[in-house]
């Protein structure tokens, strides 16, 4: 049996969830998820700013603060923190932690490879449009392809104490170890589907543990020091999702459900690098306190493709907020927000559009919002998006003269007029399996 | 009799581009024929009304008692491009649970 903790649902999560994780009680790998889809074009930015950047810059002084315990324990770390500068950041948790051993994987960032790519007629079409990218070809931020857990493997391989990887898919940094330690084929479809498995309800970190739970939320213990989840994975693709002893949350079998339907699509096809998982033979069961034991799970081969992670400019937007107090708040908001449109129609600004929400009546569920009649305060919020720069930022000027010459009792504009910010799209797309090929390097 | 769908069922909510993913989980495996029979794709399109323009798809997953709705062209526009706060469907399971079911009180069982 080995132990795969994860101690990062994403960038930004919980700093001291992986210093606990390797503190707390025995693990054997700590994963650490950096990567949203928008991160790869902010990483891209840096880079091009400075060619030494480009990778979660939380991710080396980490590191240099686990340094000792890790290589003390044994614990080897596995983690996407690389984006689109893995050696850079290899090379600076080299300076920080000049004893740690680092294993970098290469070959997911097809950036530079776009070009080719087209002029060799692969089309590159949108999953969600089914638009060609040539269409959007000058405005590409990023370009990465997903990759699996075999590289990952084979970094293991290396002895070194810590994996960096660019983009890959999110629950092959769980399965990677389990491939590496008891030997996995990469033709061992239901081995590698538990693994995916595993990986899927660990990769949002506590989320599995008790986090973002609605069953019973309020009796969840201690989530001030929630525990994060710690997968038990046995050589014959079982495992079990526990966390370590005292510390805070709640691990049940209804909790673990939650976190394996979220973020799924077609649960008999969940596509991965590796295989296709088929969430509907998972089998759970409560196996002691905070422990849920998981097997029977079965995959099915992989695809022909990969899935690459594009991202690309796409225009400008602003959103800004009023407050509005009782009574008649929200009459008041309706009204400042007709006032707004009309100043912005009269200024003969066109925007792709123009979204409106109040936060105490239906903000977050619209037309399914329970009804919220004459509430204390309302809080409203517009926002804008479009091509044109100046009139996003001429927006950004309309919102706070409401409070003294829109309706009464008009607050909430302390933090000043909105920013304009870039917008990066999204342009998810499919390659050749064999257009992307890895390779690992050990970084001295 | 009418019930929220919150008194037999929780859930969890989030994204892929400007799709939209329910998981609804019955408390009680003994309720999951009533999932499967009252929370239909077109009830769900339905309860949302005009804030999911896309289609709803529903599939089911017998083992874990839960259905998976993906909601298409449902967080206006998805991930940086929405002009929405929850352009992550974050808080769309929660609205889908204040949905009324109708179920026979025999059924419940509790």
């Amino acid at each position: 049996m080995i132990r795969i903790a994860n101690g990062q649902g994403f960038w930004g999560d919980w700093l001291e969830a992986p210093v606990r994780l390797i503190e707390g009680g025995p693990i054997d790998y700590l994963i650490l998820d950096y990567l949203a889809e928008v991160t790869m074009s902010i990483l891209q930015k840096q880079k091009q700013a400075d060619p030494n950047l480009g990778y979660a810059r939380d991710f080396p002084p980490l590191i240099a603060r686990v340094a000792r315990k890790i290589r003390e324990r044994n614990v080897k770390v596995i983690a996407n923190a690389g984006g689109v500068n893995p050696i850079a950041c290899a090379r600076e948790v080299r300076r920080l932690a000049p004893d740690v051993k680092v294993a970098v994987v290469l070959g997911d960032d097809v950036y530079a490879r776009i070009d080719d790519m087209l002029a060799r007629g692969l089309e590159l079409r949108s999953m969600d449009t089914g638009e060609p990218l040539s269409s959007i070809r000058d405005r590409i931020l990023s370009a990465n392809a997903y990759i699996g857990a075999i590289p990952l493997a084979q970094a293991l391989a290396t002895g070194a104490d810590v994996i960096i990887s660019g983009r890959c898919a999110d629950a092959a940094l769980a399965l990677a170890p389990m491939i590496h330690r008891f030997g996995w084929k990469e033709t061992d479809w239901d081995l590698l589907a538990s693994g995916i498995v595993a990986g899927h309800i660990v990769e949002c970190g506590a989320q599995c543990t008790g986090g973002n739970s609605q069953v019973d939320w309020t009796t969840i213990p201690d989530l001030a020091n929630i525990g994060y989840p710690i997968v038990e994975a046995e050589p014959d693709g079982s495992f079990a999702i526990t966390k370590h002893p005292g510390t805070g949350g709640r691990i049940n079998t209804h909790i673990v459900k939650e976190q394996l339907i979220y973020e799924i699509g077609d649960p008999k096809n969940y596509i991965t690098p590796d295989c296709i998982a088929d969430f509907t033979t998972v089998r759970l069961r409560d196996d002691g306190v905070h422990r849920v034991r998981v097997s029977g799970i079965q995959g099915r081969p992989r695809t022909d493709t990969l899935k690459l992670s594009i991202s690309y400019a796409d225009g400008f937007k602003a959103t800004g907020a009023l407050v509005y107090s009782w009574p008649q708040a929200f009459e008041k908001a309706q009204a400042a927000d007709r006032i707004v449109r009309a100043r912005l129609n009269q200024l003969g600004l066109r925007f792709d559009e123009i979204y409106t929400e109040y936060f105490g009546v239906n903000a977050c569920h619209g037309p399914a919002a329970a009804p919220a009649p004459d509430p204390a305060e309302v809080q409203i919020r517009i926002g804008v998006r479009g091509h044109d720069r100046k009139a996003v930022d001429r927006f950004t000027r309309e919102l706070i003269p409401l409070v003294l010459s829109g309706p009464p009792t008009g607050t909430g504009y302390g933090d000043g007029r909105p920013r304009v910010r870039d917008i990066v799209a999204y342009w998810p797309a499919l390659v050749p399996r064999e257009e992307i090929r890895t390779s690992v390097e050990v970084v001295q | 009799m009418k019930i929220p769908l919150s008194r037999i069922a929780h859930g969890r909510s989030g994204d892929k581009g400007d799709t939209a993913n329910i998981g609804i989980i019955a408390y009680h495996e003994r309720h999951y024929p009533i999932l499967l029979r009252e929370v239909t794709a077109e009830r769900v399109k339905m309860h949302f009304g005009p804030f999911i323009k896309g289609d709803v798809e529903r599939y089911e997953l017998p083992n874990l008692g839960a259905l998976n709705f993906l909601l298409r062209a449902a967080l206006g526009g998805g991930g940086t491009i929405s002009l929405r706060t929850d352009a992550q469907g974050k808080t769309y399971s929660a609205g889908l649970l204040r949905m009324e079911i109708e179920v026979d009180e025999r059924e419940l069982g509790d």
